[in-house]
């Protein structure tokens, strides 16, 4: 993939400005139903919005409200219904590594050690060069885990399976990145630490990345834009664009008026779709699931 | 170093559980000369002394070890041919829908037959008295094995396939580095279950086949073609003798065959 970068390597030089680089993914009316007849289960309805080249889109939404789904979608592990998925203007298909997703929970696999999980991708598809080995290597020691290369999974703490899972995914240098509730579960503390970690590596390199969350404070932190979801079936209810500016400092952005507004924007969005999703039954999420594991039984997904 | 102690505290343990387990027969056998009172059932067994007496000339008999050493093969290739063709069975039944509705309703109907009403068909079914016992010790551990493996393989963290799939991953690899070793814990369950079945069934298959090969040429017929005519002969601290002996060769293969599973997957010692 070739991208122009119009902003220097270094971290802290980075403009705010980022859009242009990278890839463009849009989302054209996209439908999702699960099941059908009486059974049908309507979680997406004609829902679309574009990740701008380059930039990092924070999708923020009532729990169970489907944002999961959307990622499915954009991942290719599932088809939509109706609308269509493009990537720099080609229609997508089945899951491939140029979409990458980083799971809810450490999705790492426990028999390979950090190093080899962080290989995994490069080796799937045959490039086990010195190459990828180096580019290993330097992404363990960027991620903080050099002296954790031969560890398994149960060995590095919470925080260090989040950073082995990013260096993961980006070693596969994926065109767009889809990051699922990438901190869920982890404690107050090391989640705020892997929201500024994160941020830094957004701004180092720009590239188009969907991040979904249920917490507000994190969206408003990383995002370029805001995606604000309605409740199931799910669509964009609102768009805000964050405009400030980079390298962000999280303690700043927290006490920062204008982020306070845009706070305040977003939190009145979502309260009342969150009731919404609320007097709707909270068995929203749990309908996806299921409607979810009915369609793919049996372990080739 | 602390680890150590506690393994060493553990051996320790277990000698003095056994000490006591002996000492205990011991007096429940002997309470009936020493106070005259009588223990139901218990005062019924030879007391460890006596099976001690009769333990030292068994071991300097060829009939006893050629015994042991024939049931061992039993289970051996029982076990060995049920870790052969029940892993590859079970992987092909978790991984192939097709093969999985054609293969499963037979299984099932065959899976609940106790591997002891094998036995009269499996006489007929095979040439040799062997190859019909090694069968019946076969089928104990086939069914555990093939379950276990199914079970295993179709309770798969279904997002470590998702992200294998995302990073580009085909389906040989996903078999190979992501179902495979995910299913391995459940495979070694299967593994050391189905080892201590293929002791019992190996035992109750001698008794009534009536020993196989050994039992006309002098060599024994296995242990529990030795338990049984022990039993017949009226030497019952013999019967004691073989029963304990078979104790202690089970414990000892699923030791080794926990150990084995133990050093194929590294990672679970990793806590």
């Amino acid at each position: 993939m070739i991208t122009e970068h119009t902003e220097s390597p270094e971290p802290y030089g980075a403009p705010v400005s980022r859009a242009g680089a990278g890839s463009k993914i849009e989302l054209q009316t996209v439908t999702k139903i699960f099941g059908d007849g009486p059974m049908a289960k309507l979680v997406v309805e004609e829902c679309s919005f574009t990740l701008e080249p380059g930039q990092v889109t924070v999708m923020v939404g009532p729990s169970g409200c489907g944002k999961s789904c959307i990622a499915f979608l954009i991942a290719g592990y599932e088809r939509p219904t109706k609308g269509k998925i493009v990537l720099d203007g080609k229609a997508v298909g089945g899951p491939s590594w140029d979409r990458l997703v980083v799971f809810q929970e450490s999705a790492l696999l426990p028999w390979l050690t950090t190093y080899e999980n962080i290989m995994f991708g490069p080796k799937a598809r045959g490039f086990n060069k010195k190459e990828a080995q180096d580019r290993a290597t330097g992404l363990l020691e960027r991620v903080g885990l050099r002296d954790f290369r031969d560890k398994y999974p149960p060995q590095l703490s919470g925080g260090m399976q989040r950073r082995a899972e990013l260096a993961r995914a980006l070693i596969n240098d994926p065109k767009v990145m889809i990051l699922d509730e990438p901190f869920r579960g982890l404690d107050h503390m090391t989640r705020g630490l892997m929201q500024e970690y994160c941020g830094t590596l957004f701004e180092e390199a720009s590239r188009t990345t969907l991040f979904i969350t249920t917490d507000i404070d994190e969206a408003i932190f990383l995002a370029d834009r805001l995606l604000i979801m309605s409740s199931l079936p799910t669509r964009v209810h609102d768009v805000i664009e964050v405009d400030l500016p980079r390298p962000r400092v999280r303690q700043e952005v927290l006490l920062d008026p204008h982020a306070n507004q845009i706070k305040e924007r977003a939190l009145g969005i979502l309260h009342e779709e969150a009731l919404k999703a609320f007097a709707g039954g909270s068995k929203a999420s749990a309908d996806f699931i299921d409607a979810y594991m009915k369609r793919r039984e049996g372990p080739e997904a | 170093m602390k680890r150590k102690m506690a393994g060493g505290s553990a051996l320790l343990r277990g000698i003095i559980g056994t000490a006591l387990f002996i000492g205990l027969w011991q007096v429940g056998t002997s309470l009936d000369s020493w106070t005259g009172v009588s223990l139901p059932i218990v005062a019924q067994l030879p007391p460890p002394s006596s099976v001690l007496d009769a333990f030292l000339p068994l071991i300097r008999s060829h009939g006893f070890w050629s015994s042991a050493y024939l049931s061992f093969v039993r289970v051996f290739w029982g076990f060995m041919a049920a870790m052969v063709i029940g892993i590859p069975f079970g992987l092909l039944m978790a991984v192939n829908r097709t093969a999985k509705a054609i293969c499963f309703p037979v299984f099932e109907i065959l899976r609940p037959i106790p591997p002891l009403a094998w036995v009269p068909a499996a006489i007929i079914f095979w040439p040799a008295p062997e190859l019909s016992i090694t069968f019946v010790t076969f089928l104990g551990a086939f069914f555990t094995v093939v379950i276990n493996t199914v079970g295993g393989a179709e309770q798969i963290d279904r997002r470590f396939l998702l992200a294998a799939q995302s990073m580009g991953a085909d389906k040989r690899t996903i078999f190979r580095r992501v179902l495979l070793p995910a299913t391995l814990p459940s495979i070694a369950t299967g593994a050391v279950v189905g080892m201590g079945i293929t002791w019992q069934v190996v035992v109750a298959a001698e008794m009534i086949s009536g020993g196989g090969q050994g039992a006309t040429t002098g060599g024994g017929g296995g242990l529990g073609f030795l338990i049984w005519n022990s039993y017949l002969g009226g030497a019952i601290p013999k019967v004691v003798v073989g029963m304990i002996v078979l104790g202690v060769l089970g414990y000892a293969s699923s030791t080794i065959v926990r150990i084995m599973s133990t050093k194929l997957m590294p990672w679970n010692r990793a806590i």
